[in-house]
C-alpha cells in the first residue's frame, strides 16, 4: 500500500482529505490525517463574535463530521517531519511513513512576537480576533465599554484574511452606532501598508469608505512594541499613539513544527512553487493554503481554488506525469461594511480587485468593489455554504481561475 | 521606464526611481541614492546592510525581509529603521539596487 499523509485538518486539510478520498483507489492507497485539536472552527465566523452577532457555539464543530469512511485519523500533536527519510514523528514517538506528504498546517497569531503585547495589557484592553477566545473575550469587553479610542493595528504582513482589520472597524462603526455611543468613541486603522489595503484600486475604494465614515488611517506605521503601561502602540523608529482599546493583528507565522522540521522561511511558511504548490526542497511534499509562502492572500477561498489544482497535480505526480495544474492566485472575498451591508472582490496574482458585475451562476449576479445589500447575504450565506460543500469538498459554483467576465479593467 | 543622472552617468530607473537592472549598481551610485533618501554620508554599517541584501537578492532573487535580518543577525530590526528611517524595506532596497519589495497580501 502506499500512503498519503496529511498534516492538518483545517479548512484546507479537510478539503484535500475529502477530494483524494473520492479519487484515490483504496485498493492502492491508505490516506492518513493528523491533527492536534478535535475541533473544527468556522475562522471567518469570529469577526462576528465581538458584535454578539455569532457566540462561540455558532463556529464549532466536531473535525469528524467532515472525515470520510475509510481513513486514518489521527489526533495527536506532530514533533517532527523528517523529509529526507519520508517519515513524519509524532509525540509519544509513533512514526509515520509517506510516499506524498501534504502539509496543512495554516498559519496562527504570535503576539509574543511584539514586546509588550501579550504582558499586562493582553484580553484586558488589547484584544485579537484571530482565535475564539480573543473574540469571546473581546464581545465581554465591548458589552461595557462606555467609549474611548479604539485602535486596530495590524503589526506585520502577511496575514490571514487581508481584509479582515477592514471589516472589523466598519462593523465596530456600526455597532458603536447602534449602541447609541459612536460620538464618543475615535476609531483609528493603523497598518504597516502604504494605504487601507493591498491594491491600489481597492486600497483607495476602501480609504474612501474609512473616511466616510469617520474612521482615520495611519499608514506605513510598522509597530515596534506596545507600552502597555502607558497604553501607547509604539513604532520602530519611535512615534506613538494613543489607545484606550487596542484591537490587534499580531505577527502571523506557520507553525512551529515547520520550523522545528527546517522546512520555513524565517516566518515558519513553507516555500511553495506558487503555481503547482509543490514544496520547493521536496518533490513529495505538497503544501496548501496558508502554511506555503505564496504572495496570495491567506483565506479559505484561496485554498479552496488552490484545492481543485492541487488534486489535479496530486494525480498527475502519482502517475509520474508533469504537474499541469497552475494556480493563479485567485481570491474571492466578501467583506462586511457595516449596517448590512457588503463589498466583495474577486483577484488573483495578476489582477487587482476591481469594479464590475460578479456573475454567479443560480444566485448573483453581485457587485465588485461596491457596497450593496446582496453582498452582505452572500457573506451570511457562505457558512452554510462552509460546513455543507466546501469542506467536503463538493463541487461549488465558482471557477477555480479567476475569470474577467464581468469586470471593469 | 525613464533615465536619471546619478553619481555621473545616465542610469535606468523606473517610476519610483528603483534601478532597473540591479548588475549596474556601485557605492558611488548607492550614496547617491541614499543622499536623495536622505541618507548622507552612507557609514560602513549601511554598506554592510546593502552588501547582505545584495548577495541574498543574488542567491535567492528577493530582498531579504526586515525580519530575516533580524534573525540572522545581521541587523537588529531597531537599528535597521534607525540606519534607514521612515522604511527601511522600501529604502533600503532602493539604495541596494534592488527592486521595489514585493508588497505582500
Amino acid at each position: 500500500m502506499k500512503k498519503l499523509l496529511i498534516l492538518g485538518a483545517g479548512t484546507a486539510g479537510t478539503m484535500m482529505l475529502n477530494k483524494m478520498e473520492s479519487v484515490l483507489d483504496k485498493e492502492e492507497w491508505d490516506i492518513t490525517i493528523v491533527d492536534q485539536y478535535e475541533t473544527h472552527y468556522y475562522q471567518p465566523g469570529f469577526l462576528f463574535i465581538p458584535f454578539g452577532i455569532y457566540n462561540r457555539r455558532d463556529v464549532i464543530k466536531p473535525k469528524r463530521d467532515f472525515f470520510p469512511p475509510g481513513v486514518n485519523v489521527i489526533f495527536s500533536k506532530i514533533d517532527l517531519i523528517e523529509a529526507d527519510k519520508n517519515q513524519v514523528l509524532l509525540d509519544g514517538g509513533k512514526v509515520l511513513s509517506y510516499d506524498i506528504l501534504l502539509v496543512a498546517t495554516g498559519t496562527k497569531i504570535n503576539p509574543g512576537e511584539t514586546d509588550g503585547m501579550e504582558e499586562g495589557g493582553w484580553h484586558k484592553n488589547i484584544f485579537d480576533f484571530y482565535t475564539v477566545e480573543g473574540a469571546v473575550a473581546l464581545q465581554q469587553f465591548l458589552k461595557y465599554w462606555e467609549g474611548g479610542k479604539m485602535v486596530l493595528n495590524i503589526v506585520e504582513m502577511p496575514i490571514k484574511c487581508p481584509v479582515a482589520p477592514l471589516e472589523f472597524v466598519f462593523l465596530a462603526d456600526w455597532w458603536f452606532t447602534e449602541q447609541g455611543i459612536r460620538d464618543k468613541v475615535d476609531i483609528e486603522f493603523v497598518t504597516p501598508l502604504p494605504g487601507a489595503f493591498t491594491k491600489p484600486k481597492a486600497s483607495k475604494v476602501f480609504g474612501e469608505f474609512l473616511n466616510k465614515k469617520g474612521i482615520s488611517l495611519t499608514p506605513e506605521f510598522s509597530t515596534g512594541r506596545v507600552d502597555w503601561e502607558n497604553n501607547k502602540l509604539v513604532s520602530w523608529d519611535e512615534t506613538s499613539i494613543d489607545y484606550d482599546l487596542l484591537i490587534t493583528i499580531p505577527t502571523n507565522m506557520g507553525d512551529d513544527l515547520i520550523a522545528r522540521s527546517g522546512l520555513g522561511d524565517e516566518l515558519n511558511f513553507i516555500p511553495t512553487d506558487k503555481f503547482t504548490l509543490q514544496s520547493q526542497a521536496n518533490d513529495n511534499i505538497f503544501v496548501i493554503g496558508d502554511a506555503t509562502n505564496l504572495p496570495s492572500s491567506k483565506a479559505g477561498s484561496v485554498a479552496h481554488f488552490q484545492a481543485d489544482i492541487l488534486q489535479d497535480n496530486l494525480l498527475s505526480y502519482i502517475d509520474g506525469k508533469p504537474l499541469r495544474g497552475k494556480f493563479d492566485g485567485h481570491a474571492n472575498c466578501y467583506i462586511e461594511s457595516g449596517f448590512g451591508k457588503g463589498i466583495l472582490i474577486d483577484f488573483n496574482y495578476d489582477t487587482e480587485p476591481l469594479p464590475g458585475k460578479f456573475p454567479l451562476p443560480g444566485v448573483g449576479p453581485f457587485s465588485l468593489l461596491e457596497e450593496t445589500r446582496m453582498n452582505h447575504y452572500g457573506k451570511m450565506m457562505f457558512r452554510w455554504m462552509y460546513w455543507n460543500l466546501l469542506l467536503k469538498g463538493a463541487e461549488l459554483p465558482i471557477e477555480s481561475h479567476m475569470l474577467m467576465a464581468g469586470k471593469r479593467a | 521606464m525613464t533615465t536619471k543622472e546619478l553619481a555621473g552617468i545616465t542610469v535606468d530607473v523606473d517610476a519610483e526611481g528603483f534601478l532597473t537592472d540591479h548588475k549596474i549598481w556601485n557605492l558611488d551610485l548607492a550614496a547617491a541614492i541614499a543622499q536623495e533618501e536622505g541618507i548622507d554620508p552612507l557609514t560602513d554599517r549601511h554598506v554592510e546592510v546593502l552588501n547582505f541584501m545584495r548577495k541574498e537578492f543574488e542567491e535567492n532573487g528577493t530582498a531579504p525581509s526586515i525580519r530575516k535580518m533580524n534573525k540572522l543577525n545581521v541587523v537588529p530590526t531597531k537599528e535597521l529603521y534607525a540606519l534607514f528611517p521612515g522604511g527601511p524595506a522600501k529604502k533600503a532596497a532602493k539604495i541596494a539596487g534592488l527592486g521595489k519589495p514585493q508588497g505582500c497580501i
